[in-house]
């Protein structure tokens, strides 16, 4: 039962970054209708160039706001450069692209840092604390529980309550119509990619600490877990990713806490994975409308 | 071959295109000896290219997965191989391999369990796509890529979990030795590579043929108006789940001969670095195209060559070596993927071929991924689809 618990909170600590990743998977899909490969990639560049100015100047919390800075400069580049260049209709080409530009960045990062795993200290401790007999959460996670919740919050209020929101929502579903009602919707897709870079730059820096540390390709197992929270999701719905998210942080622990076995996680991932393909392909939150392309 | 002045049948493209494949592979053989183990990856690797440049160019579909299943039809070939083996299935050893190991030479597999053991580890691998394909193909191309994506990075893993994979050791496999007068005048790492090239051959011409036949007008008609494919009674999700499998089984294929050209497999043959190579093989050939894809595949495996060869002929330092030996060839492929796909959607080679003015000569199949027709021929993008 103790097990259980701590699996269950430690968890859902871990599903939080899922979620936020996975927000940020999602919020390309729904402007631009493609899965950015190549986030992963580009979110380990954010935070290895926000770590090198971080920890010189002002340590992880200022690195906390560099991070998603820098992925969201990334991210509108990626955009500007390639895939805008590329016709709505070219989804294929558009995820090839994407592919070939995490090679190029893995590559890059690979010559400049090496390719030895660096790590990356978290800001409190990784202790975990014990409550009542249970252990639970070392502060980093708390923090971390946090830092994704004021993000979803954020993005919740933006896309919501401000008119930015709701022209980076118009263009997303209705490019056509927002372009005649006076949306700049080619600014709005290329805001809507700064945006998501940057919440994934953050959602690495955030479970960056918890692994070995910085590494060209230490995102990919991440990058897969939230694509399938997201596809568990819809794909289509910020908050099917997270609770698709949380879903997928509980089933990888207890699978990998139960078992003792880490090289269980990728296997029960791809399990899941088809599993929803299988039976739910549009997500568990689905509702009964069709929508084209 | 239109210079011949015959229009002919898809099958004797086939045919040719696999003869010349294999003529041109024997005389490499012989030309570059000190590179035999090269010219055998391109074999394997062109097997397993040539059933994805189907998927992507012809079917409009992506596998980032491919190692992976190399890796299944790898340890698949490399399992029954063994169990034949271990079976009896054997011959006394050829005298060139007694003469160097002693009198008491272990006995080899017999010939015969080669094929048997290829034939196994496609069969396997094309089960495995069925079963991945069956859950992906309906929807759109970027899940069956983040499936695939998924699927190519269990390799490790699942060779970790499952007893008798050898986890990170890998295994040794008893593959067969060349007969004694063959192996004894051409060399058995020679006869290995021919032995691959007789499969890529067949493997291409059996493709080739089925591309520019009804099956591949099937796969491109599914692939570029999906509802017009199925008003005239094309099963557009059974379409492309074969294209699927199809590039599945040669994927597999090619991780067996890729066992049988080293006499081992191990779950680092197969990494995800393997599937991206391959996709950018495809891509440079011009997605589709099984001519481009020989190009295609000797270009990526060249590069990582080159490099090295480069890097030790400017006395590059060790350090400036380990940087960049596995980073540069993946920075310039990466970099190939997206100016080929950004400036020419029918790859390199379509280009090539239009500034020689030579149109329509070798073409198989389709202007590229979903090329909107820039060389005049070319295929409509997908337009709508309906989730079940």
């Amino acid at each position: 039962m103790t097990r259980f618990l701590f699996l269950t909170i430690d968890g859902l600590a871990m599903g939080a970054v899922y979620a936020t990743f996975a927000l940020s998977l999602v919020l390309i899909w729904r402007a631009a209708r493609i899965v950015n490969f190549a986030q992963a990639a580009i979110s380990v560049a954010a935070v290895d160039v926000a770590w090198v100015v971080g920890s010189r100047v002002g340590g992880w919390w200022l690195g906390l706001l560099l991070a998603p800075l820098v992925g969201a400069l990334l991210g509108v580049l990626m955009q500007r450069f390639t895939m805008r260049r590329l016709g709505p209709e070219r989804h294929l080409d558009a995820i090839i692209v994407a592919i070939g530009v995490a090679m190029v960045v893995q590559a890059g990062l690979g010559m400049v840092f090496g390719l030895q795993y660096r790590p990356l200290p978290a800001p409190v401790s990784q202790t975990v604390l014990t409550v009542g007999g249970v252990p639970t959460l070392s502060p980093y996670k708390l923090v971390v529980l946090g830092a994704a919740a004021l993000l979803g919050v954020g993005l919740a209020l933006l896309f919501s309550r401000t008119a930015l929101g709701l022209r980076l929502r118009a263009s997303a579903l209705a490019p056509e119509v927002a372009r005649l009602l006076g949306v700049e919707v080619d600014r709005m897709t290329t805001l809507a990619w700064g945006l998501a870079a940057g919440v994934g730059a953050f959602a690495a820096l955030l479970v960056l600490p918890t692994g070995p540390g910085l590494h060209p390709t230490a995102m990919d197992g991440v990058f897969i877990t939230a694509f399938t929270a997201a596809v568990l999701g819809g794909l289509d719905s910020p908050v099917g990713a997270v609770v698709g998210g949380f879903a997928v942080g509980l089933v990888l622990n207890y699978v990998t806490g139960y078992t003792d076995e880490p090289n269980l996680a990728p296997i029960a991932l791809l399990g899941l994975l088809l599993a929803v393909l299988l039976v739910r392909p549009n997500g568990v939150f689905a509702g009964p409308t069709i929508r084209r392309a | 071959m239109r210079a011949f002045g015959q229009p002919t049948s898809p099958g004797a493209r086939g045919a040719a295109l696999g003869l010349v494949v294999l003529a041109a592979g024997v005389v490499a053989t012989y030309a570059l000896p000190g590179r035999l183990f090269a010219i055998g990856q391109v074999v394997a690797w062109l097997v397993a290219a040539a059933g994805l440049t189907i998927l992507v160019g012809q079917s409009g579909q992506l596998s980032l997965g491919q190692a992976g299943f190399m890796a299944t039809g790898a340890y698949a070939a490399a399992l029954t191989q063994n169990a034949l083996y271990a079976a009896g299935f054997t011959v006394s050893p050829p005298s060139g391999a007694s003469g160097r190991f002693g009198a008491s030479a272990a006995p080899t597999a017999a010939p015969w369990t080669l094929p048997v053991a290829l034939l196994a580890g496609a069969a396997v691998a094309a089960a495995v796509g069925a079963l991945l394909g069956l859950a992906a193909v309906r929807m759109r191309g970027a899940y069956l890529a983040g499936a695939t994506l998924a699927f190519g990075l269990i390799v490790t893993p699942v060779t970790a979990v499952v007893d008798g994979l050898g986890g990170e050791q890998g295994l040794r496999v008893h593959v067969p030795r060349a007969p004694d007068p063959l192996g004894t005048a051409v060399g058995e790492g020679r006869v290995r590579v021919w032995v691959a090239l007789v499969a890529a051959a067949l493997v291409l011409a059996v493709l080739v043929a089925a591309v520019r036949g009804r099956w591949g007008r099937t796969l491109r008609a599914a692939r570029d108006d999906e509802a017009a494919a199925a008003l005239v009674g094309i099963p557009v999700a059974r379409v492309r789940l074969a294209a699927f499998v199809v590039s599945a089984a040669t994927a597999g294929l090619g991780g067996g001969l890729y066992v049988y050209l080293t006499g081992t497999v191990l779950p680092g043959y197969f990494g995800l670095t393997t599937s991206l190579f391959l996709l950018v093989a495809v891509v440079i050939g011009g997605a589709g195209r099984l001519v481009g894809v020989i190009g295609g595949t000797l270009f990526v495996v060249a590069v990582p060559i080159v490099t090295t060869e480069v890097m030790a002929a400017v006395n590059a330092s060790p350090a400036l070596q380990a940087r960049l030996a596995g980073n540069a060839p993946l920075a310039l492929l990466g970099l190939c993927l997206v100016l080929v796909t950004l400036a020419r959607p029918g790859g390199r080679l379509a280009w090539l071929r239009r500034q020689v003015g030579v149109r329509r000569g070798a073409r198989v199949g389709s202007p590229g991924v979903h090329g909107p027709g820039r060389d005049g021929t070319g295929g409509k993008p997908p337009t709508r689809h309906v989730p079940e």
